[in-house]
């Protein structure tokens, strides 16, 4: 097996056992972004010099090797997170020139446990779209065909993971921004409840429901990443001060005696048959493993589109009123006055699909509409929430598609805003309910593209829904190769 | 269909949201918008009378700090990212 082809966990083994040196390993990466970069545009800017530092300083044994099985692994990190002294754009050209003063918590945590960073990656601009073509620098390319999407918003570090660019990466969920492009690309993608990660240095879209995770190529590799970033942090007061448990320590444990639930609402007419029929035969596989399998229900999903699309850019028009050309980021060079100066930057500054979240949330927290779109889509959000509560009774964790179909082509949904929004069908409700959800491939369509199996559970037991996606993608791993880099 | 938002609105919003859109921007923002809300109106299918609104899906109470003086960004940092600064505070141009 290559190098850049292993797992987190087998790297480590070979890296401690002096089978392979860091710096090895971090040009073995490098090696391959410049390779495949230009192709799939996965990564904004590289990292090398820092990178091949950080690796000097495990091989000389100035740092210790053995200090977290993260020591010496090269990640990726989405480019919505602060990253001190490095560019940090969001995909924005408004943040074009932007380095924070600052490291995001996550960042500090990764670091400390040792691990070297070898790029920011690509994404739909401050986390807003489904299929990273919202990019101010370019569309994102899946690595399984250069023709499709590789999902959004954290298309970048799915690309990078699933081609070998990265051995791990962080992305950010939104909406559903990991588990659909890890889907997408045929990798792991775990999206934790809402503050078990601190959101401090995460640049904000929507407060109540942006949450970072990792993207990685199997599922211990995503218990170990979420190891190092859970956890209470007084800097973000929305992160939730409870003890955060060994991830790892529960994987082997099987399913014999765990109740899986299957909301009907989640096999709805017009699905991808093959996506239909391979989430049908991972269900099955579970329950050869020993689950048992119920059908429950989730009434208020068909509502979860809509209510996410006021929520969200609600909160998104407020967040981003903050780039206005005075702090940091782009000012327009036009003459004028000052709020000549403020709509100047802010139109040559973002993009369209920007431009539409912000309009949208604006009109709809704006003096007439704000009860008929802002409360009614807040009272909705409970009842998702309660229908979460409701299931969670009868089951101990869901099993459903991460989207209503592959990864599809670039620009077939561009120019149709609600189309788009409505590939999310699947993953905003878990996400206005605040609980966790990961992402693991089941199976591939008839066209070779990957399809991801989405479990979710409840509130803070992101431990149960490892140990269900790391029991299935053990008796599953073998059925079906990695497919070929396109 | 009835037109949700108008053309005038659309530049009444912009204008709110600080955002100066071109004509071409403005034309299609108002179709696009008009379309998403008239799919927004799925949500008056439920009776939310009783419904309590959720702006946070885990519970969360107050939460407090001591209010001590404690060191902050390093002021020549932040400056370092502004557009145009005189080294202790920003400057912008004039407000009319």
């Amino acid at each position: 097996m290559e190098i850049h082809s292993l797992t987190i966990h087998e790297l480590h083994e070979l890296i401690i056992r002096k089978e392979l040196s860091v710096t090895e390993t971090v040009k073995t990466f490098l090696h391959r972004i410049e390779t495949w970069n230009p192709k799939l545009n996965a990564y904004l800017s590289v990292l090398a010099d820092r990178a091949l530092a950080d690796a000097e300083a495990f091989d000389s044994g100035r740092k210790d090797i053995r200090m977290s099985p993260l020591a010496g692994i090269p990640l990726a990190i989405k480019d919505v997170l602060c990253t001190r002294d490095t560019l940090t754009t969001c995909a924005s050209r408004i943040l074009e020139n932007f380095k924070p003063p600052y490291n995001a918590t996550a960042i500090n945590a990764l670091q400390k446990a040792g691990a070297i960073f070898v790029g920011k990656t690509n994404m739909d601009e401050f986390a807003m779209g489904s299929s990273n073509e919202n990019s101010a620098y370019g569309a994102v390319r899946n690595p399984r065909d250069l023709t499709r999407v590789p999902g959004g918003s954290s298309g970048g570090s799915a690309a990078a993971v699933a081609a070998d660019l990265c051995a791990g990466a962080l992305g950010t969920d939104t909406g559903g921004s990991i588990r659909q492009p890890a889907s997408f690309c045929g990798v792991v993608g775990l999206k934790p409840t809402y503050g078990r990660v601190s959101r401090f240095g995460l640049v904000a879209f929507a407060s109540s429901l942006d949450q970072i995770g990792p993207i990685a190529k199997d599922v211990e590799d995503a218990a170990l990443l979420l190891q190092v970033i859970a956890g209470y942090d007084k800097r973000d007061s929305t992160s939730v001060d409870r003890p955060v448990p060994d991830f790892r320590k529960t994987l082997q444990e099987p399913l014999k005696g765990l109740k899986l639930g299957i909301p009907k609402e989640y096999f709805i007419a017009g699905m991808d048959p093959d996506v239909a029929a391979a989430v049908q035969e991972a269900i099955k596989t579970c329950e050869k493993l020993g689950a048992d399998i119920i059908e429950v229900s989730l009434p208020h999903t068909d509502y979860g589109v809509a209510a996410y699309y006021i929520i969200a850019p609600a909160e998104a028009s407020s967040n981003l009123a903050r780039y206005d050309g005075v702090k940091y980021g782009y000012r327009t060079s036009a003459a004028g006055d000052l709020m000549n100066m403020y709509c100047q930057s802010r139109l040559q500054g973002f993009g369209f699909e920007v431009k539409r979240r912000i309009m949208l949330g604006t009109y709809v927290l704006s003096a007439g509409y704000y009860d008929a779109y802002y409360r009614k889509a807040s009272q909705v959000r409970t009842l998702i929430r309660q229908d979460f509560l409701d299931a969670f009774e009868r089951c101990d964790a869901l099993l459903t598609p991460v989207a209503p179909m592959p990864a599809f082509k670039i620009g077939e949904k561009k120019d149709d805003p609600l189309q788009m929004y409505l590939s999310d069908v699947f993953t905003l409700p878990a996400s206005l309910a605040g609980i966790p959800g990961i992402s693991v491939p089941c199976g591939v369509s008839s066209e070779k593209l990957p399809i991801g199996l989405q479990i979710l559970g409840r509130h803070f037991q992101e431990e149960l829904i490892l140990r269900v996606a790391f029991q299935y993608e053990q008796a599953t791993k073998d059925r079906w190769l990695k497919p070929e880099l396109a | 269909m009835r037109e949700k938002i108008t053309r005038d609105e659309v530049r009444h919003v912009a204008r709110l949201a600080r955002l100066e859109l071109t004509e071409q921007e403005e034309k299609l923002m108002t179709e696009q918008i008009n379309n998403i809300l008239s799919y927004m109106e799925k949500l008056n299918e439920l009776d939310t009378a009783n419904i309590p609104p959720t702006t946070h899906a885990i519970q969360l109470e107050n939460v407090f700090r001591a209010d001590q003086v404690e060191p902050s960004l390093d002021r020549e940092e932040v400056f370092s990212n502004a557009p145009q600064s005189d080294g202790s505070s920003f400057v912008v141009p004039k407000v009319f």
